[in-house]
């Protein structure tokens, strides 16, 4: 049994127009994408902007309502406690955010930042939630007595260690990252980085990490899945979809990456033009009369790619 | 072939007022662009990059920034021009690339209008020709419809779209200096890589010098020429491009590699990427004296530090601040320490 299992997952949102305000149309924002993540695996999802990776984290964790699909955790079937605060479901299952700003209330301390998910589901006396929070703020590399501030003293780094230290609190069995070090810069994107691989091995924790920048992914992620028009264009391990991309979108996001090597300029110049030759030619190959994305057909065991 | 120097810096401070006491934001920044060179900036954060490139525009609040040294563009020194003179060298001869097109741009303007706002301050065009010019002008960074786009507000268009149109406002007049900062960051980086494939295309034909500024190693790797690194306000590293990324010095310059995600790390479980110790020291309590990336490196022996950094020119071209880089190694590897010449 996968400790996340997503089948045919929808989320629409409708369009209104006219007079009345009536639904005349849908943007399919995620379309009929299934996966499933195993207990301790990172999963990574990439794609460009409007791709619909958000989306489909937001879903998972209930902050978007889904059309049509099933999501099952830990074999459970999640969907009915959609508005339910308190299930065993949200304590499973938690989030890291992508602005650092925005997401830690300004007008709280650190303290209670990271002990809201702690007096939401656990009733502790004060000294044993401190005790906690410090052990909680320790494991994020922070010391005790960043406990009494707020968000506001900390840089970017911290804060998103803060955000890390809040969604461990309640020892969840996966976390859902969306972007997280995409607004950090590149020293601090590595710290936060390897704190994630530490709490990752030290609780057994599942990833859902989110990401539009494939150097990230690649450092973070055995399993990839590239999402383009709201659904999965190839799916597989990171030895498969770096080395052996089949989907020309794959193609074209991978040969997109800058080279850190600059000799290799030219190289690189001519098998991006490669491929983008490749991609104007056989872009009806991959997409269907509507520009649509083709269902997974599966190359290998482990290797699906969007083909008709 | 002789390269001619296009914008020679010598010495810049540029300071802020917080509080009634300036502190430098740019601590004595010299550097040369040549004609035709692509020269990147590139640090993190609070490193002054936007600062130094804001400066050679004049562009900061003169309330409460001090502008120090000198800028020569062509021969002329931009410092000592009043705005009149100034307004004519703006958007010119330097055409300035912001980092977010959405709000760069004016939401009230259309696309073509203030493409040909420019070229009606700075040339004496008809209407008609204006016109002309800004279609060509959209041709020439990929729109595919420029008279559609011509009509368009900045909020129709796409991230992409957004930023090829900037490009055209700051390439209009054909200036032979850009000033880039950050121009791809905002964008998915098949956007990006067509953003920089489309400024090396026009750099090659109208020839302008073009000063990139960015934190992307990737970007550096693919686009300049010349590659300054900079560190609280300092330049700490200023190499050929090739040269920079196949024998990296400065303790700075090597620690940022080390900390970039690639290819090879992440294939165990137990890999991790190379952490700088510490963080940047805001503005207000930067130090001022000895190497600033002391702090950094504390396993560094202080007396390896210079007590005034100076340049060290290591190979022709490639000038290293401080002498600490000849006995720098990164923590983990204390022993096999080896001494750079």
């Amino acid at each position: 049994m996968s400790l996340l299992e997503i089948k045919d997952l929808k989320v629409y949102y409708p369009i209104r127009g006219g007079i009345l305000g009536r639904t005349i149309g849908y943007v399919k924002a995620v379309d009929g994408i299934s996966f499933t993540i195993e207990e301790g695996e990172t999963l990574g999802l990439v794609g460009e902007s409007g791709s619909g990776k958000s989306t489909t984290g937001k879903a998972i964790i209930g902050l978007e309502r889904i059309t049509q699909g099933r999501i099952l955790f830990a074999g459970e079937n999640i969907t009915k406690y959609v508005g339910k605060n308190h299930s065993p479901y949200r304590r499973g299952v938690q989030m890291i955010f992508q602005d650092v700003y925005s997401s830690l209330n300004p007008k709280k301390r650190v303290l209670d930042i990271v002990a809201e998910p702690l007096r939401n589901f656990e009733t502790l006396t004060k000294a044993e939630e401190r005790k906690r929070v410090d052990e909680l703020l320790d494991i994020v590399g922070l010391s005790p007595e960043t406990a009494i501030k707020y968000p506001h003293e900390f840089s970017g780094g911290q804060r998103q260690r803060i955000g890390i230290a809040r969604a461990i609190a309640l020892r969840p069995r996966l976390i859902i990252a969306d972007e997280p070090v995409s607004a950090l810069d590149l020293s601090v994107q590595a710290q936060v980085l390897n704190y994630m691989k530490d709490i990752q091995q030290h609780f057994k924790l599942a990833y859902l990490f989110i990401s539009h920048d494939l150097g990230v992914v690649q450092h973070m992620c055995s399993n990839i899945a590239i999402m383009h028009r709201g659904r999965f264009v190839e799916q597989g391990n990171k030895e498969d979809i770096f080395n052996n991309p089949v989907h020309i979108y794959t193609k074209r996001l991978i040969a997109a990456i800058p080279d850190m090597d600059p000799s290799k300029r030219e190289e690189t110049q001519v098998f991006r033009d490669q491929v983008s030759l490749e991609y104007d030619r056989n872009f009806h190959k991959y997409y269907t009369a509507k520009n649509q994305v083709y269902d997974l057909k599966k190359l290998s065991d482990n290797h699906y790619v969007a083909l008709p | 072939m002789i390269e001619k120097e296009l914008l020679k810096i010598n010495n810049l401070v540029t300071s802020f007022r917080i509080n009634g006491k300036y502190y430098p934001a740019v601590d004595g920044v010299s550097l040369r662009v040549k004609e035709n060179d692509v020269f990147a900036i590139v640090g993190e954060s609070g490193c002054g990059k936007s600062a130094l490139a804001l400066s050679i525009m004049n562009l900061h609040n003169p309330a409460f920034t001090k502008i120090e040294g000198k800028i020569f563009f062509k021969g002329q020194d931009l410092l000592k021009l009043n705005l009149t003179e100034l307004n004519k060298i703006r958007g010119r001869d330097i055409g300035m690339i912001f980092q977010d097109p959405l709000t760069a741009l004016n939401p009230l303007m259309k696309i073509g209008a203030q493409i040909e706002e420019s070229l009606t301050f700075h040339t004496n065009l008809s209407g008609k020709e204006k016109q002309r010019r800004a279609m060509e002008l959209l041709e020439g960074v990929g729109i595919e419809n420029p008279s559609l786009t011509y009509d368009q507000f900045p909020h129709e268009l796409s991230g992409g779209m957004r930023q090829r149109a900037m490009i055209s406002i700051a390439l209009a007049c054909k200036p032979s200096l850009v000033i880039a900062d950050e121009p791809t960051t905002a964008l998915d980086v098949t956007i990006q890589a067509q953003i920089l494939d489309l400024l090396k295309k026009l750099q090659k034909e109208i020839k302008s010098g073009i000063i990139l500024i960015t934190h992307d190693l990737g970007v550096v790797a693919e686009m300049a020429d010349r590659v300054a690194v900079m560190y609280a306000g300092q330049i700490v590293e200023t190499a050929d491009v090739h040269e920079l990324f196949s024998n990296p010095l400065h303790p700075y310059t090597r620690s940022l590699m080390a900390s970039m995600p690639s290819k090879a790390s992440g294939d165990t479980q137990e890999d991790r990427l190379h952490v700088i110790q510490g963080m940047v020291p805001s503005l207000l309590l930067q130090k001022r004296d000895g190497c600033r990336f002391s702090p950094r490196i504390p396993w560094i022996a202080s007396y390896y530090h210079e007590e005034n950094p100076v340049y060290h020119e290591v190979r022709p071209g490639h000038h290293v601040l401080c002498t600490c880089f000849r006995h720098f190694h990164f923590k983990e590897e204390r022993r096999k320490s080896r001494v750079i010449t």
